[in-house]
């Protein structure tokens, strides 16, 4: 039943729009205006330009500011206030452009609209003006470019030696994390070597990787160099840490880095939010399947007082399943052995 | 270039002065005549863009409205809607894919270039037909056939492809990662094999059309930008077509017979899988080989079809002719090695990330250029708005909005934090979506009455300007913030984290404001298929323009003009030229009849001209006494 009212509801309203078209069709042929080169139609359009152009900046400006705080997220990585600032003074330069030339576009339709008794003027070209108007933005994107250049630079330069190793694998669909144990170096891995019990795909055979533990979260330290080394193992992830200003692709069969400094602790960022709930958090940014939205893992950033004690604090992988660790060579289950006697102390 | 068109037409004034008797198949269906091709091209992408708009809507309702029961949806959707009512999470990736797909692909691609460089080439350069018409049903009917199989693909069991409409492997490759790879990634790659043939085969025919087949007069610098256009567009498609050919193809190996083009050291689905070696980055420079080429082989015809409906409805020259082809011409080039801008944080040596990075802001230039012209032309205009008119002025305001963000994501140090956020999906929606898509639209209501002789309805076309403007920029213009905000793309719910946990009110409004925007389209359906039956008789030059398919009749037969095909004499763009009667001289009025309004160098060329029309007339009466 309501459906069907629903349905004469709507047929009601197509046969009121399809009258008035007839009429408004009609009355345009009876006026003649059909004939018309333009129609007081012109006028209107016109005119909706300019309100267009009025309506639209103001709605922008307004939710600019008031949304402000929402959309600019805090930033919690050195090079990410270097960035940050780019985007903002390419902001600056393309909100000037943008304002300028869209001011031009509504309010000249409006000026120029047509006029029986007027000519429009034959201006074919002016180089002068081409030439100014090309080395201009040549210019200004060249500033930009270069500005944008040496930030890169800087940010995808090699890691500092004493960098903080940290290892994120991505799969479907979570992120793991290894980190390289007192020697800050990760053992080998192998994706032949993954199973149950050695999801990463740890190489136990290498000395490196014996003192390797996991972490069900990203520890680092703030103030500090962190170096995060990339792998996935099953399809295309990426790395986006939105608080670092990282990201970075996670590529089956080819490992890729990105370092930054953390600059705030968990514990600051909550304070200056104040929101006692807040977590660095790490998203997949490239589409990986079903679960692709869920990808979730949280960083905590800390003093590097509590980094190194939190580093004392945790188990290697082969502590945590013994098992692991078969037919190691002589000298290596002596270093495991070492290892072992020195993390129980 | 001049003679050899003279030839041309001598001998195709012979064999088409007869009537042509086409049977129902010939005329409609099996067609060899590129006005009937163009407007196959033109009611199928039609089709396309609903299919493409109706997909978007579904999944803006899963993002607007998550808690929304879908059950309603059951009875098209069917398992894809689960117990609870809800859209399942796999069908909203294959929903985004094929969105993308059938957007860039059928709808921007096919439905713009396809339509408009059939249609307008040999209208506006003078010519017969295509140079090969066989070569262009055959691209129509390569086109329809890609179009079937990915249709079926809609509705197949394991779903359509969905990893994502630049489907990079491994996802796109392994049936393990996600059921969409399974047989609808086998049906995309054919159906995308079928289109890339189709696509080359129209492309070399514009090409060949452009270069041979022009009237006599009608030189290189004075052809109407649209057909430059055209041209740079099939020249662009031509070089990067075969290129995502190569990337699918090796796509089809890894899936098929356990070659490692693309896949290394991969575990899923609790198996060790045996390849190594292969690199997914390798697909990515490949595929963007093609898909960066690809932006303006959407957008590029657009601009064309603006240039030409902005001169002539703002009554003036379009503005620096010579720097628009020069702009168009850097566009071409540089498209070609701006493609790894896509790529930033792939794991790429960032050292050519570096590299992309200048050659991407160089890019932005010649639009800069272009945009200007646009505005300089409007300048003093007399501006009369048609609908057409108002998209195209629509069109430039994309134009502007779009390319400006495109600097800060070829900037890649801001790139890091933007890439694949809302910040993307913002950017390239407005640049070369509805830019587009636009200028697709300015172009129906424009040749409208050159394509069926009737006129659309202008108010009509005003409301569904006015709504369409407004809704794009309300869909797309709140993207940016939720983009800045670190939304990532392709997500199909925003709960699991907390720098999410917001702008569910703005993700619901934009949903709102593209489900009205998709309504919208409805009245410029009901505007187009009526006017094309019901719609005002057109008069031969409605709009009063200077190019030379409103010298054919109003309903152009095969062949285009009855008798010999006009000679061309000036350039497309004598609008409002002082001294003038009128504002507008057609291309095929010669110098030599106005006087009054010929600039001083024009002067110069009219005595060539005499001479050139009198050995032309001699030419003439001794075919005539060859005849009778």
């Amino acid at each position: 039943m309501y459906g069907f009212l629903i349905g004469v509801g709507v047929l009601l309203l197509l046969s009121i729009i399809w009258m008035v078209y007839r009429i408004q069709t009609l009355v345009s042929v009876v006026k003649g205006s059909d004939k018309k080169i333009a129609t007081g139609s012109n006028k209107v359009n016109a005119i909706l330009f300019v309100l267009f152009l009025v309506g639209t900046t103001i709605l922008m400006f307004w939710y600019s500011i008031k949304e402000f705080d929402n959309y600019q997220m805090p930033v919690a990585s050195e090079h990410g206030v270097i960035t940050d600032k780019l985007f903002w003074i390419s902001m600056a330069v393309t909100g000037v452009v943008f304002l300028i030339t869209h001011i031009l576009l509504f309010i000249f339709p409006y000026k120029y609209q047509y006029k029986e008794n007027r000519k429009a003027t034959f201006y074919p070209d002016n180089n002068k003006l081409e030439i100014i108007w090309t080395v201009v933005p040549g210019v200004v994107l060249a500033g930009l470019v270069i500005s944008g250049w040496m930030a890169w630079s800087d940010i995808t330069a090699p890691a500092p030696e004493k960098a903080h190793v940290v290892e994120i694998m991505g799969y479907q669909f979570a992120w793991e994390v290894r980190y390289p144990g007192k020697d800050n170096v990760l053992g080998d891995y192998d994706y032949r070597l993954i199973n149950a019990s050695n999801s990463h795909g740890v190489d136990f055979t290498d000395k490196n990787a014996i003192d390797d533990f996991p972490s069900p979260v990203v520890v680092i330290p703030k103030g500090e160099p962190v170096l995060f080394k990339i792998r996935a193992r099953d399809v295309l992830h990426s790395v986006f840490a939105p608080h670092m200003r990282l990201k970075m692709d996670a590529v089956p069969g080819m490992a890729t880095r990105f370092w930054f400094i953390p600059t705030k602790t968990t514990a600051e960022m909550r304070a200056e939010l104040n929101d006692p709930e807040f977590e660095y958090e790490i998203a997949c940014t490239e589409i990986c399947g079903r679960g692709h939205f869920s990808m979730r893992k949280v960083i905590e950033v800390v003093e590097p007082e509590a980094y190194q004690k939190w580093l004392t604090e945790q188990k290697s992988f082969i502590q945590q399943n013994p098992a692991l660790a078969v037919n190691p060579s002589a000298d290596k289950k002596e270093l495991a052995e070492i290892q072992l006697s020195e993390s129980n102390k | 270039m001049a003679t050899a068109s003279a030839a041309h037409h001598d001998t195709a004034h012979d064999h088409h002065d007869h009537e042509h008797h086409d049977n129902f198949i010939t005329k409609y269906i099996f067609s060899q005549d590129h006005k009937m091709i163009a407007k196959q091209y033109l009611v199928t992408g039609i089709f396309w863009a609903i299919i493409g708009g109706f997909l978007s809507v579904l999944f803006r309702l899963q993002l607007g409205f998550p808690d929304m029961s879908l059950e309603f949806l059951r009875p098209l959707l069917g398992g894809w809607i689960d117990e609870s009512g809800k859209l399942d999470p796999t069908f909203y990736l294959a929903l985004v894919t094929m969105h993308g797909t059938i957007m860039v692909f059928f709808v921007l691609t096919a439905g713009l270039s396809g339509t408009f460089s059939n249609f307008l080439i040999p209208l506006q350069i003078g010519a017969r037909d295509m140079a090969s018409g066989f070569m262009n049903m055959i691209s129509y009917w390569l086109f329809f056939v890609s179009g079937v199989i990915m249709f079926i693909s809609l509705f197949i069991k394991t779903g359509p492809a969905g990893g994502g409409w630049v489907v990079y492997p491994p996802l796109s490759a392994l049936e393990q990662a996600i059921p969409g790879s399974g047989l609808g990634m086998t049906l995309w790659l054919i159906a995308m094999t079928f289109f890339i043939a189709s696509s080359l085969m129209g492309g070399i025919n514009y090409i060949t059309t452009v270069i041979n087949l022009r009237t006599k007069g009608m030189s290189f610098s004075r052809l109407p930008l649209t057909i430059w256009a055209f041209f740079l567009t099939a020249v662009i498609g031509l070089l990067s077509f075969p290129v995502l050919f190569a990337a699918a193809l090796l796509l089809v190996f890894d899936r098929s017979f356990g070659t490692s083009f693309y896949l290394s050291d991969i575990y899923v689905a609790g198996e060790a899988l045996p390849n190594t070696g292969g690199s997914p980055v390798l697909f990515q420079h490949l595929f963007w080989f093609l898909g960066h080429p690809e932006v303006y082989i959407v957008l590029l015809p657009a601009l064309g079809i603006t240039s030409e409906v902005i001169a002539t409805n703002s009554r003036k020259p379009i503005f620096g002719y010579k720097a628009m082809i020069i702009s168009m011409l850097g566009i071409t080039i540089l498209s070609f090695i701006v493609w790894a801008h896509h790529m930033f944080v792939s794991g790429m040596n960032p050292f050519l990330g570096s590299i992309f990075m200048f050659l991407t802001l160089i890019i932005a230039v010649p639009s800069a250029v272009k945009v200007f012209n646009y505005l300089t032309t409007l300048w003093r205009g007399n501006l009369i708005f048609t609908p057409a008119m108002l998209f195209s002025i629509g069109l430039v305001s994309f134009f502007i909005s779009g390319g400006l963000t495109g600097i800060f994501l070829g900037n890649s140090a801001i790139d890091i934090q933007l890439h694949d956020t809302y910040f993307v999906v913002a950017h390239f929606h407005l640049v070369m979506g509805s830019a587009s898509f636009f200028g697709m639209v300015a172009g129906v209501y424009h040749w409208f009455p050159k394509m069926f002789g009737r006129m659309m309805d202008a108010k009509l076309g005003y409301i569904h300007f006015w709504l369409t403007f407004t809704g794009v920029y309300l869909v797309f213009f709140p993207m940016h913030y939720i983009g800045i905000a670190g939304f990532p793309r392709r997500y199909y719910s925003w709960t699991n984290f907390s720098f999410t946990e917001l702008y569910t009110d703005l993700n619901m409004f934009v949903s709102a404001a593209a489900i009205i925007t998709f309504a919208a389209q409805f009245i410029f359906l009901f505007n187009f298929f009526y006017s094309m039956y019901r719609g005002r008789k057109a008069t031969l030059n409605p709009w009063r323009s200077n190019t030379i398919e409103w010298t054919t009749p109003l309903h152009p037969g095969h062949g285009n003009w009855p008798g010999e095909i006009p000679a061309v004499y000036r350039w497309p763009y004598d609008y409002s030229k002082p001294g003038a009667a009128e504002d507008f001289i057609p291309q095929t009025v010669p110098l030599s009849q106005t006087p009054e309004s010929n600039l001083p160098h024009e002067q110069e060329q009219v005595k060539l001209e005499l001479e050139i029309i009198k050995e032309e007339a001699e030419v003439l009466v001794g075919n005539e006494s060859k005849h009778h």
